[in-house]
């Protein structure tokens, strides 16, 4: 009998408690309100800033990971030798104070920063520049631990039979030699990339395998602790060698993978910044006078590509006809949300070497068809052409399905018919590379160094075809500038050949530039100094909280 | 019943063989290279290469498979392809999480289900019951994302009385002990903390909860309708018992198998199925860390992770089946 008694007591004691639990929570939880407020009474004078973002890191040691997500907590507990300019793509120097390059290209020496220190206090020199190196550069290395591949290194700096670097000498303490096999032209552009920070020997010595998980670098922010797919806190690096930054006490990044849940919490004042603002929620945003929004200035490009291999798309009028063909704003205010430019080159503004005078290819159907005409259809093209359009979503590209359904009305305007395919994404990628099912198709880019050559060689020179260069297109006179720009170490002499390729690229039309995006961010009103880097992340070094 | 819980637990051997088989032939069939998916689009052919080679994904199916058998069977469950760290270390405080959010869930949906059940049962065909089976039928057939996301907006953005996502307030942090931040913050003492993790539970408990608690408030319900139809029942009210124990001691604890399997059922499948309400609450559960492998085509998580689960379903419908001779003596097993 008594087993009954406990049954009924039990039930009735958690029925009462759920019912007071739930009258009660409303009462006393409105006295605090929401974890905003009890955050800003725990939070010392630089206070806590936290960051929501879509996915979790995959590890914290810069140079065996590929991915955003795990780059973004590398531009706070590391630096490189050289970084990008707050909000743009320019190298400025970092733990590199300034460096001088040889006349051939092959020799460049770096004075470095001097009295930095590791965050487990050891000392930032050329000999930690050159253990760093050597890690990634020789592939029996016994820091290169089980499981690590230093990819990123492998596809700036060549792979392990076709290496960049030759060598990576310590002339004394603060000055450090690297001799080039051959020239690269973005071999700065490069070193600055998050990739290539520069960690402490020490702590790779002692934690061995783990460094991935404690990682220890010269960065504003020191790494505290790494709660899996839940968040990573990094606290103040007191010693950091820009003067009188970082600005918060800690930074906590957390993963909030819903893009409507992440906006929940920022309202609710659970976070204070947000990555990847849904288009959609623009709106309730602007309404909102406690969030503020972000930009994050454009770094890539999506495009229609032509099959040059393929008729009519041979004949260069075709192409230049269809580019006419394309209503660019209507795609950006329907599919972008408004958070695009349209395309007129490969490359986004943002870059240096953009070529502003290019001008774009107006929409006018009228004009399409008369260039149609021309080309010797006056009639449209008889023949279903195949549009590949894209199956995944990517930051440039929401929504290839319906993007292309939208250029399939137009083109049936001028009387060109086609016919979307979408197969799955690994299968698709397949058959652009083979080049035999599309007759056009849809992809994009996104930059990795800032460096113009990074979108201009894989997409569109001809020792690229077989690889990134879909549309196999060969133009002798464009290879010829991008060579010439490859060997060039001057800048300016650079951009000059970048701006005439530009031009060739724009006459011969083998795509129809569409967009470069310009994913959105949020922000409590309270968030000061940020801006957000092209590339995709950037150090919260600059942030503070208005109280 | 120790010979029956020995039975019971050899017979788990063959069941987690045969799941380690459908496992590894299922996520081998799903088209994809983990070496594209690691590597990203711009990695070069060789480096692929290198790493499938790194991985074994090069060498043949079965090889690969007696491979994995021969780690499962000393304990090791592999390391992830996307982190490169060991399974078994990594996978702790994800289960932990979700327990945690299953525990609090299921409380949710036994204690409001099996009492609105036996209330629609009692009040048969009065307006409670209908109300209560309109909004089990609701509950039902409720988009679970859906929900979570009205939750996250009416009790956190408008009204501002529970925090939307996560388990515990960042900027307060807990110590972590055993990685129930429940049993944590008691252990510590520290009962604001307490009050915290609590608050932080609710929304997606809720979330969770809400469907087991539909099924088990229907289940509760026809159960007891067809107890208390029963002579003994009759006996007991002409006896003069109160209405209130007739039902709470007499009828239920018949009524209570059926509910009890359902109950049993539905644990194991929020063990498992909880990765929309991970999702959308940003708790770091292992629904979520599954889910984010498949994405990744990291097939060592993919592997170990459901035969975890698995194992816990397995486990816990053993227990329901203990549970039975407790609730009724004339089960006896053998």
């Amino acid at each position: 009998m008594r087993k009954y008694g406990i049954f009924v007591v039990v039930f009735m004691l958690s029925f009462a408690l759920i019912v007071a639990g739930c009258s009660g929570g409303g009462g006393s939880t409105s006295s605090e309100p929401a974890a905003s407020g009890e955050g800003g009474e725990t939070a010392s004078a630089g206070g806590t800033l936290i960051v929501g973002r879509g996915g979790d890191s995959a590890a914290l040691d810069p140079a065996i990971v590929t991915d955003g997500e795990s780059i973004k907590i590398a531009q706070q507990v590391f630096d490189p030798l050289l970084a990008y300019k707050s909000g743009t793509t320019e190298v400025e120097p970092a733990l590199a104070e300034s460096w001088q390059i040889s006349e051939d290209g092959l020799t460049y020496t770096f004075k470095l920063r001097q009295g930095v220190k590791f965050h487990d206090g050891t000392d930032f020199n050329a000999e930690a520049v050159v253990f760093n190196f050597e890690r990634w550069n020789d592939p029996k290395s016994k820091y290169k631990f089980e499981g690590d591949s230093f990819d990123y290194y492998d596809s700036m700096f060549g792979p392990e039979n076709a290496r960049i670097i030759a060598s990576v000498k310590a002339v004394d303490a603060s000055t450090v030699e690297f001799k080039l096999n051959h020239p690269q032209a973005p071999f700065l552009q490069n070193l600055a990339m998050p990739p290539f920070s520069i960690a402490s020997p020490t702590a790779i010595e002692k934690e061995g395998a783990e460094f991935k998980s404690n990682p220890v670098g010269t960065g504003p922010f020191v790494f505290k602790e790494w709660k899996r797919s839940d968040s990573i806190t990094l606290e103040k690096n007191p010693n950091y060698w820009q003067q009188g930054l970082p600005k918060m006490d800690q930074v906590i990044i957390r993963s909030i993978p819903d893009n409507t849940a992440r906006f929940n919490a920022l309202q609710n004042g659970e976070i204070d910044l947000m990555e990847d603002l849904s288009p959609d929620d623009l709106a309730t945003l602007e309404g909102n006078s406690e969030l503020q929004k972000f930009n994050r200035p454009p770094f890539n490009v999506a495009y229609i590509g032509f099959n040059l291999t393929k008729k009519p798309f041979d004949n260069p009028k075709v192409r230049v006809a269809l580019n006419h063909a394309v209503d660019k704003k209507s795609i950006i205010d329907a599919f972008y949300a408004g958070q695009a430019e349209a395309a007129i080159n490969p490359i986004p503004p943002t870059l240096w070497g953009y070529n502003s005078n290019v001008k774009d290819y107006d929409y006018d159907l009228t004009k399409a068809k008369q260039l149609l005409a021309e080309a010797g259809f006056p009639n449209g093209i008889d023949q279903e052409l195949t549009f590949y359009a894209m199956p995944v979503s990517r930051p440039y590209m929401p929504d290839g399905k319906k993007v292309a359904e939208v250029i399939q009305a137009s083109f049936a305007q001028i009387g060109v018919k086609v016919n979307i395919q979408s197969p799955e994404w690994a299968t698709y990628l397949d058959d652009l590379s083979k080049g035999e099912k599309d007759d056009l198709y849809m992809i994009g880019w996104t930059g990795d160094n800032g460096d113009p050559d990074n979108f201009f060689y894989p997409l569109l020179d001809k020792d690229s075809i077989g690889g990134n260069n879909y549309s196999q297109y060969a133009s002798e006179p464009f290879h010829k500038l991008l060579v010439e720009a490859q060997r060039e170490t001057d800048q300016d002499a650079r951009a000059k050949l970048y701006e005439q390729a530009q031009v060739i690229v724009k006459e011969d039309a083998p795509w129809i530039p569409l967009v470069h995006s310009t994913p959105l961010l949020a922000a409590s009103v309270k968030v000061k100094g940020y801006t957000p880097s092209p590339t995709g992340s950037e150090p919260y070094a600059d942030v503070y909280m208005e109280q | 019943m120790g010979s029956y819980i020995v039975k019971r637990l050899l017979v788990l051997i063959p069941v987690l063989f045969g799941m380690t088989l459908i496992v590894f032939s299922i996520i081998h069939a799903i088209p994809g290279d983990p070496a594209d998916t690691i590597l990203g689009e711009k990695a070069t052919e060789q480096s692929k290469q290198a790493l499938r080679e790194q991985l074994g994904l090069d060498r043949p199916w079965l090889e690969q498979y007696t491979a994995y058998l021969g780690d499962l069977i000393t304990g090791d469950l592999g390391r992830s392809i996307r982190t490169r760290a060991p399974i078994t270390e990594e996978i702790g405080p994800y289960l932990a999480a979700t327990i945690e959010l299953t525990f609090a869930s299921m409380l949710f949906a036994i204690i409001i289900g099996v009492n609105a059940g036996i209330v629609s049962a009692w009040k048969h065909r009065s307006w409670f019951d209908y109300v209560c089976m309109l909004i089990a039928l609701v509950g039902v057939s409720m988009p679970i994302f859906w929900l979570g996301l009205m939750e996250q907006w009416i009790f956190a953005n408008k009204l501002h009385w529970l925090p939307s996502i996560g388990r515990m307030n960042q900027r307060d942090p807990l110590e972590s002990i055993t990685g129930f931040y429940v049993i944590d913050a008691m252990l510590s003492g520290q009962w604001s903390q307490l009050w915290t993790v609590l608050k932080h539970l609710i929304l997606p408990s809720i979330a969770l909860g809400t469907i087991p608690m539909a099924v088990i408030a229907r289940m509760t319900r026809s159960s007891m309708l067809e107890v208390m139809q029963s002579d003994y029942i009759r006996t007991a009210k002409a006896k003069g018992i109160s209405q209130f124990l007739v039902i709470y001691r007499h009828g239920l604890k018949n009524a209570f198998i059926p509910v009890l399997t359902v109950i049993g059922i539905q644990t194991g499948s929020l063990l498992g199925g909880a990765v929309l309400t991970e999702t959308i609450f940003a708790w770091p559960g292992v629904g979520r860390y599954i889910y984010e492998a498949i994405s990744n085509r990291d097939y060592p998580v993919i592997q170990s992770g459901i035969l975890i689960i698995a194992l816990i379903f397995v486990l816990i419908n053993l227990l329901v089946d203990l549970l039975y001779a407790w609730f009724d003596p004339r089960i006896q097993y053998k």
